[in-house]
């Protein structure tokens, strides 16, 4: 997995807390509202996935969980996580490692069962880097 | 070859052009129903899928491991596997089945189950399953907006008055990727230029896309394609996995997705496995659910006329955008790419979409002239706005656009070339001048543009992408530079990102910025009476088309100029004269209406017909009837007056007959009832023969022409003429003779 390199390009260095009627036009004269303050969190798409399990619809939830922890991770990082699950990209312990690390580092454990349950299917429909 | 001229002629219609291919299963050229589908079965061992439409959990290629693992709901699958599929699409069909019962019963189906469903309903019937299943309540529609030239100005400005007319969501890509910012920053500012809430989009690839969504550009993204066969996501360089995380890692940017997939494509691409184009989506479609995509864009998109191309192609695409919605599935409803060359076959399988409502009845309407668009033409064009907005006014439905006046496009299209040119001023970038914005104003398309220096902007839009600037520095520029409302409505788009909302289900945003998706604006069709009815200020604004007008401005009271006046000379009584014509007119003939319905003046009428009398050597008497509007019966009487026993009658609006006394009132010598094919050498003729028929001469035949549209352009202002004369009706008032003064 790479550095965080390139992380100018992804607002989110720390999670706001800035509320949502809060973002006005004054505020932003003020000088007051940072790129930061106007990405989404982790708690809301935690509560985004919790209306979707409500209503009946299980993997838009399962989305959402994984997109709150997603939201940890910058946008490098996690284009090259796509980059990996792409076919042939990765070999299986390549996967598996990675989907620890994602695990652990960054307190994601739907996207690490997510990217563990890939490696199995690659493995055995010769999607895995030989 | 013997040739018939009528099929050589319907050779050449536009249809014909069109492509038509038998079924041939060998090569996926099958759009429902292959005899290679399998037969719907699923095996469950302690809530595990171990078989499924046939195959072994051994055999299961990767989207079947996928829709297994993620897609269908294994706590009611056997329950809905149980049911019988014709059972099914009667829930389907049937009014007091509640949507939320169908998306639970059909998220335990297989994908041959599901196509099994929809192979017993014809399109009515899925249409009206799809009124009942489409996710969101109120019907949208998106716009494409994208011109050759790349000219920011004028996307503004197109992004402006596509957002005034009431687009919920507008796309746009780029020809040059590098101006892929200035697309997406001139969409932004013209869509919030011309109605806060849209959400936009710039299709372009993966990385650059998320960049443009990190800025806050853009809203959302549908570029997340798949394949219904294993072979044709690997061509696509994916997996259902890879997919996942993509659509995962969008929402964490809290970038609203949809997936695109659509029937024909896994044909066009050669790995469609001998199945039907239909099974194929279905497999798609489960694995687009699985993957916890919100929604999808279908219905066949770019390969269009590859399924369009087959027997029941159209019904196949119908078809799909039902599976999708009674998934749950959000369904932008195709209709985005060319389908034909004939209007008459694009209309009708529009319908399909257009009649029931989908969230979006286009993934992508073409707001600009077709050279203009750079998704390889629109299906319909700025071109076809009228006939769309006319077609909802007819049948009283909301297909997602609304009228607007020239004026209020105009004044939208120049605000948002001048707020383009504060956020340019305000950046730095290369100049906007007023010529330019003058010109996006007014333009049919980018030709119309001055040039732009675009190895400029192309540098500027690459240091706009890898600088620090975002719509927060969007909103500040345009603020500083008077476009408050723009500048709150730009930072409305980001404050709704915190909120998250735009990302459920068939989400849009209203005019206060709130969501409206499956969640908050359910639909809840359950028959007539409930469900979307396009009602009160909705209603108003669709049927108010500015080609509507009012009867008072089609047919005013009286021009003022009927070109002769009428000088009442004492009570009509019976002539004696035998070389008289008595010409009878209506009550309001050059009183309240003054022209005939073929142009003509009063005044010009009567010279006419006093012409064409007098040239035979008889004389002309003219007579006001009061006391009916009725052309026979004006005719009649001024017969029963005529001393030679001839009458003409005319009304106001030019219907003329020549009578004979003693002839039925309705039994006439020559009807004219087609007022406004006549002319003054027709009128000249009338009276020719209505005095020929005096003297016992053979009439001539009166020139007519041929315009079979007279009638459907000019029944309403017949109609309205009529009432006019029957206005001026008044019972019991005796005939009068008439003088006629002429106007100089």
């Amino acid at each position: 997995m790479p550095d965080h390199r390139d992380t100018d390009i992804d607002p989110r260095r720390r999670e706001s807390s800035m509320l949502p009627e809060d973002i006005s036009l004054d505020a932003l004269r003020a000088g007051g509202i940072e790129p930061e303050d106007v990405t989404i969190r982790r708690r809301t798409l935690d509560a985004q996935a919790e209306r979707a399990e409500a209503e009946g619809f299980p993997q838009l939830a399962r989305n959402f969980r994984r997109a709150a922890e997603l939201t940890a991770i910058p946008a490098p990082v996690l284009l090259d996580l796509y980059e990996k699950l792409r076919p042939k990209r990765a070999r299986y312990e390549e996967l598996l490692a990675l989907s620890q690390e994602v695990t652990a580092r960054f307190d994601a454990p739907e996207t690490g069962a997510y990217i563990r349950e890939a490696a199995e299917v690659y493995r055995t429909k010769g999607l895995v880097r030989d | 070859m013997e040739r018939s001229k009528r099929f050589e002629v319907r050779s050449r219609r536009p249809v014909n052009l069109d492509t038509f291919v038998a079924e041939d299963a060998g090569l996926g050229l099958v759009a429902m129903d292959s005899p290679n589908d399998p037969t719907p079965s699923l095996t469950l061992v302690q809530g595990r899928i171990v078989e499924m439409d046939g195959r072994e959990e051994a055999d299961f290629d990767t989207i079947d491991r996928y829709i297994a693992a993620h897609a269908i709901d294994r706590s009611v699958a056997e329950e809905a596997m149980a049911l019988p599929s014709l059972d099914l699409a009667r829930h389907l069909v049937d009014i007091s089945t509640p949507r939320a019962e169908l998306i639970r019963l059909l998220s335990g189906c297989t994908p041959a189950k599901l196509c099994q469903i929809m192979s017993h309903l014809n399109v009515v019937e899925m249409m009206m399953a799809l009124q009942k299943m489409r996710a969101r309540r109120t019907p949208g529609n998106q716009a494409h907006v994208t011109n050759w030239r790349e000219n920011p100005v004028l996307m503004a400005a197109d992004a402006a008055e596509a957002a005034l007319r009431g687009f919920d969501e507008l796309e746009t890509t780029c020809r040059v990727a590098r101006m892929a910012p200035f697309n997406a920053l001139a969409l932004l500012v013209g869509s919030q230029t011309g109605r806060g809430g849209v959400m936009t989009q710039c299709a372009v690839e993966e990385a650059l896309n998320l960049r443009l969504g990190l800025k806050g550009l853009t809203t959302y993204a549908e570029t997340l394609s798949v394949y219904g066969t294993d072979d044709a996501l690997r061509d696509g360089d994916d997996t259902p996995w890879s997919k996942g995380l993509l659509a995962s890692a969008y929402a964490s940017r809290g970038i609203k997705i949809r997936f695109t997939s659509g029937t024909g494509s896994e044909t066009l691409m050669g790995y469609e496995d001998g199945k039907s184009m239909l099974y194929l989506e279905a497999r798609c479609l489960l694995l687009v659910k699985g993957a916890g995509a919100q929604g999808v864009q279908n219905g066949a998109i770019s390969c269009v006329a590859l399924t369009g191309a087959l027997p029941q192609g159209v019904r196949a695409i119908l078809a799909e955008n039902l599976i999708a919605a009674a998934l749950g599935l959000e369904v932008a409803s195709g209709n985005d790419a060319m389908s034909s060359h004939s209007d008459m076959r694009k209309a009708a399988k529009l319908m399909l979409q257009f009649l029931p409502g989908t969230d979006f009845v286009t993934s992508g309407y073409s707001s600009m002239p077709r050279r203009d668009n750079m998704f390889g033409g629109g299906n319909f064009d700025a071109e076809d706005l009228d006939d769309w907005m006319i077609i909802q006014r007819d049948m009283r439905v909301n297909a997602g656009i609304f009228p607007i006046t020239e004026d209020q496009a105009i004044a939208v299209r120049r605000r948002a070339g001048q707020a383009m040119q504060a956020v340019f001023r305000g950046f730095g970038f290369p100049e906007i001048r007023d010529d330019e914005i003058e010109a996006a104003a007014l333009a049919y398309n980018s030709d119309d543009m001055p040039d732009r220096d675009l190895v400029a902007d192309i540098a500027a839009a690459q240091d706009f992408l890898e600088g620090p600037l975002t719509a927060l520095d969007v909103a500040r520029a345009l603020d500083e530079s008077g476009f408050a409302d723009v500048a709150a409505n730009v930072l409305a788009m980001q404050r709704v990102r915190v909120v998250g909302d735009y990302l459920q289900p068939a989400a849009v945003l209203d005019a206060d910025f709130a969501a409206k998706s499956a969640f908050t604006d359910r639909n809840d069709y359950l028959g007539p009476g409930t469900g979307y009815r396009v009602a009160g200020e909705t209603w108003a604004r669709l049927s108010a088309i500015p080609q509507q007008q009012t009867a008072a401005q089609m047919v005013p009271l009286t021009s003022g100029a009927a070109g002769v006046r009428l000088l009442p000379r004492g009570p009509a009584v019976s002539g004696t004269r035998t070389d008289e014509v008595v010409v009878g007119l209506g009550p309001a003939f050059a009183e309240d209406l003054d022209h005939t319905l073929c142009g003509l003046s009063h005044g010009q009428v009567l010279a006419a017909l006093t012409e064409g009398i007098t040239a035979q050597g008889l004389v002309p008497r003219f007579v006001r009837f009061h006391d009916t509007a009725d052309c026979g019966l004006i005719g009649w009487q001024a017969a029963q007056l005529s001393g030679s026993g001839i009458g003409i009658g005319l009304q106001s609006k030019g219907t003329t007959l020549i009578t004979r006394k003693g002839l039925a009132p309705l039994n006439n010598l020559e009807l004219f009832s087609q007022a406004p094919l006549l002319s003054r050498e027709a009128y000249v003729q009338i009276g020719a023969n209505a005095a020929s028929h005096a003297l016992g001469r053979p009439p001539m035949p009166v020139p007519v022409r041929v315009d079979n549209m007279s009638r459907l352009r000019l029944i309403v202002h017949a109609m309205l003429m009529h009432k006019r004369e029957i206005a001026a009706v008044r019972a019991g008032q005796a005939a009068e003779d008439l003088e006629l003064g002429f106007d100089a």
